[in-house]
C-alpha cells in the first residue's frame, strides 16, 4: 500500500470540519484529565480554588498522606443516577484504594432554563416558576421573588401577611430540615430515620395542603401578600404541628446523636474552616458550622424577624456533625418562632388592597365593572413594574437566596437572577472530601444539603 | 481603598451602594472592597441589555449590552454593595476575579455559559449548566425561547 497516500480519499469537506469543530468545543470538556497531563490551571482550580485563600495559604497538592502514583489512582463517577447524590449530582472522584483525592461536581442535569423562562412569564405568574427551583423550600422561592417585586414596586405587604408569610417560611424550614434528616439518615443507614423524618414532615405538608391547596409548589406567596388567608382553626394545627415534632426531635437525639455508629460516620468527617467557607462563599448551615454566626434573618433581618426571640445556632469544628446538630436545633429554633408567631399573629389584610399589584377579592368582581376590569388586567398583562434593579436575599434553609431581579417598566421582568445557595454551596465538596473515604463522600455530599432543582434551574 | 476610587462613579441609595467601574478599574475595585472588610462574593451575575439600552446609569458610565452584576457581602458589617461591570457586545470580556473571591468560580462559569462572556484567567471556564456540545448562549435576548407546537393555532406565539 505505497500508493496509500494517493489513493487516499477524504471525505469532502473533513478538513474544513476538523477546525470548526475544535474551534465549537475549545470550551473544553468536563472531565477529569489524568493526573500527568492535568495543568496548573486546572490543579488551581481544583484544589487551588478551595485553598488559595485571601490569605496566600500556599497549596500543597501532597498535603494528603498517601502512597500514590499516577498510575494507581482511579477516577469514578458517582451519580448522576446514584441515589444519595440527592438527584441528579455526577460526582467524578479520584481514588486512591479508598481515599478521595480530588472531587468534581458535574451539574446542568436538571437545567430547565428557569431564568429564561421567568422573563417571559409576568410578575404574577413569575412565583409559579420560582417555586418549582428549590422544590423542598418552595415557600422560600416564593417569598424571595415576591420581595424583590416588592422591593422594585416600592410597596410593603400589610402587617399580617409578613407574619403569614414568616409562619409559613419557619414551618417549610421545619420540612426541609426534617427531609434532610431523614435522606442523611438514609445515606447513613439509620432507615428509621428516614421513615421517621418524613412522618413528621407529612404534617407539615399536610398543613401546607390545607392552606394553600398544594403540598408543593404553591405559589402562595405573591407579590403583594399572599394568596390566601390562613384556614380557620390554624392555631390549632401549627400548635399540633409544633408538639409533635418538638418531642420527635428529642427521640431524633437517642436515636442518632449519642449513637457510636452515627458519630463515627459524621464527627471530623467533612472539615471546613471558617476562612474557606467564607472565601468559598458558602452560606448557611455550611457557614454557621464553622463557627461564623451569620444568619440573614438575625444579621439583616427581613419580614418581621427582629420582632421574634431566636438564637442562631452555631457550630465549632465545621465538620458533618456539627452541620447535622445546627439542622437539628434549627428546627427547634423554627418551632421557637413559630409559636411566637401564633401569639402575635396581627389581624388585618393578607394582601395588599392595591388594585394595580393585587387582583380585586372575588366578591367584588359581582357587583363592581371596575374591579372586573383590574381583576382581568391583572391576570392578562399583569402589573407594570417601574424601572430599576434589585437584589433581595433571604435564609433558606439551604442558605442565602438571593434574587436579582431587572425591570424595563414592563410586566415582566427584564431580567430574574436566582442565587442558588446549593449552587455555590456545592463548590465546598472538593474540599470537604479530600482525603476523606468513599463512605465518607456520601455522608459529606449528604451534608451540603443539595437540591438539583435549585442548582440547575 | 486602594483603588482609583475618585475615578469609579459610584450611586448610594439608601444603605446600597453600587459602583461603575470600567473594565480596567474593575478588579482593583473589587479587591478595594475586599480589603474595606466586604469578606464574601455573595453573587456573580450578567445581564443582557440588548432590548432595554435606555436604563439609568450616573454621568460617565456609558452603557453597553452587557453587564456584570457583583452583589458583596460584609459579614463584619452587615452591609451589601454592588459592583455593575459595563462589557461591550463586540469584545464581551472581563477580567476574572476568582483570585479574590474562589466562590466565584461556578458563578463565572454560570455566567460565560449563559451569556457567553470570558472571564479572563478563570482557571477552568467551561460549561456548566447546558451541554458542553450546545450552540449559543440562552440567556441573551438574542435567542429565543424556542416554541411547543400547538394544534389549531395560527399565529406563533412567544411559545
Amino acid at each position: 500500500m505505497t500508493e496509500h497516500g494517493d489513493d487516499f480519499f477524504p471525505l469532502p469537506g473533513h478538513a474544513a470540519e476538523a477546525p470548526f469543530l475544535a474551534a465549537e468545543t475549545s470550551e473544553g470538556d468536563q472531565e477529569l484529565t489524568p493526573r500527568s497531563t492535568t495543568g496548573a490551571g486546572e490543579l488551581r482550580r481544583e484544589v487551588g480554588a478551595v485553598l488559595r485563600l485571601p490569605e496566600g495559604v500556599a497549596v500543597d497538592p501532597s498535603d494528603i498522606d498517601v502512597e500514590r502514583s499516577d498510575d494507581e489512582t482511579m477516577i469514578i463517577n458517582m451519580g448522576p443516577q446514584h441515589p444519595s447524590t440527592h438527584g441528579v449530582l455526577r460526582l467524578m472522584l479520584e481514588l486512591d484504594g479508598e481515599t478521595v483525592l480530588r472531587t468534581k461536581p458535574v451539574i446542568g442535569y436538571l437545567h430547565t432554563g428557569m431564568e429564561k423562562t421567568g422573563e417571559e412569564l409576568t410578575f404574577v405568574q413569575g412565583a409559579t416558576n420560582v417555586t418549582r427551583m428549590d422544590y423542598l423550600s418552595p415557600l422560600n422561592n416564593e417569598l424571595v421573588f415576591s420581595l424583590a417585586v416588592e422591593a422594585l414596586l416600592g410597596v410593603e405587604a400589610p402587617e399580617r401577611a409578613q407574619w403569614i408569610r414568616m409562619l409559613m417560611s419557619e414551618l417549610n424550614r421545619v420540612s426541609s430540615h426534617l427531609m434532610w434528616m431523614a435522606t442523611n439518615g438514609m445515606d447513613l443507614g439509620s432507615t428509621s430515620m428516614m421513615i421517621y423524618g418524613f412522618r413528621e414532615r407529612e404534617m407539615v405538608l399536610a398543613f401546607f395542603e390545607k392552606t394553600t391547596g398544594l403540598r408543593m409548589n404553591h405559589n402562595y406567596i405573591r407579590p403583594g401578600g399572599v394568596a390566601a388567608d390562613l384556614p380557620d382553626g390554624w392555631e390549632d394545627d401549627v400548635t399540633v404541628i409544633c408538639d409533635t415534632v418538638l418531642p420527635r426531635t428529642y427521640e431524633y437525639d437517642e436515636l442518632l446523636t449519642g449513637q457510636p455508629l452515627f458519630r463515627q460516620r459524621s464527627v471530623g468527617i467533612g472539615r471546613l474552616s471558617a476562612e474557606e467557607a467564607v472565601a468559598l462563599s458558602l452560606t448557611g448551615p455550611i457557614l454557621r458550622s464553622t463557627g461564623i454566626p451569620w444568619d440573614l434573618r438575625r444579621s439583616m433581618p427581613y419580614l418581621r424577624y427582629d420582632e421574634v426571640d431566636f438564637d442562631v445556632i452555631v457550630g465549632t469544628y465545621g465538620d458533618n456533625f456539627d452541620r447535622y446538630s445546627i439542622r437539628l436545633n434549627e428546627i427547634r429554633e423554627s418551632i421557637r418562632i413559630i409559636r411566637q408567631i401564633v401569639e402575635k399573629m396581627p389581624a388585618g389584610d393578607y394582601r395588599l388592597q392595591d388594585k394595580k399589584v393585587t387582583p380585586p377579592p372575588r366578591a367584588r368582581i359581582d357587583e363592581s365593572m371596575e374591579a372586573l376590569i383590574h381583576h382581568f388586567k391583572v391576570f392578562t398583562e399583569g402589573f407594570r413594574v417601574p424601572e430599576g434593579e434589585v437584589y433581595v436575599a433571604v435564609e433558606s434553609p439551604r442558605g442565602e437566596l438571593g434574587c436579582y431581579m431587572v425591570s424595563d417598566g414592563g410586566s415582566k421582568p427584564y431580567r430574574m437572577h436566582i442565587r442558588g445557595p446549593s449552587f455555590v454551596n456545592l463548590q465546598g465538596l472538593p474540599l470537604m472530601m479530600r482525603g476523606g473515604l468513599v463512605a465518607d463522600a456520601v455522608a459529606v455530599c449528604s451534608s451540603v444539603d443539595p437540591v438539583m432543582g435549585e442548582v440547575d434551574r | 481603598m486602594t483603588t482609583p476610587a475618585g475615578s469609579v462613579p459610584t450611586v448610594a441609595s439608601g444603605v446600597l451602594e453600587t459602583a461603575f467601574p470600567t473594565r480596567e478599574q474593575y478588579v482593583a475595585t473589587v479587591a478595594g472592597y475586599r480589603d474595606d472588610g466586604f469578606e464574601m462574593c455573595a453573587d456573580l451575575c450578567a445581564v443582557d441589555y440588548l432590548t432595554h439600552p435606555g436604563r439609568r446609569l450616573p454621568e460617565g458610565v456609558a452603557p453597553e449590552r452587557f453587564e456584570v452584576v457583583v452583589n458583596l457581602l460584609s459579614l463584619s458589617a452587615a452591609r451589601r454593595l454592588r459592583v455593575r461591570v459595563q462589557v461591550p457586545e463586540t469584545d464581551a470580556r472581563v477580567p476574572t476575579i476568582f483570585d479574590l473571591y474562589p466562590g466565584v468560580e461556578a458563578m463565572e462559569r454560570e455566567a460565560f455559559d449563559l451569556f457567553g462572556i470570558v472571564f479572563d484567567g478563570h482557571p477552568d471556564l467551561t460549561r456548566i449548566l447546558m451541554p458542553e456540545e450546545w450552540e449559543g448562549h440562552p440567556l441573551r435576548k438574542d435567542y429565543g425561547v424556542g416554541r411547543v407546537p400547538v394544534q389549531f393555532k395560527e399565529a406563533p406565539g412567544p411559545r
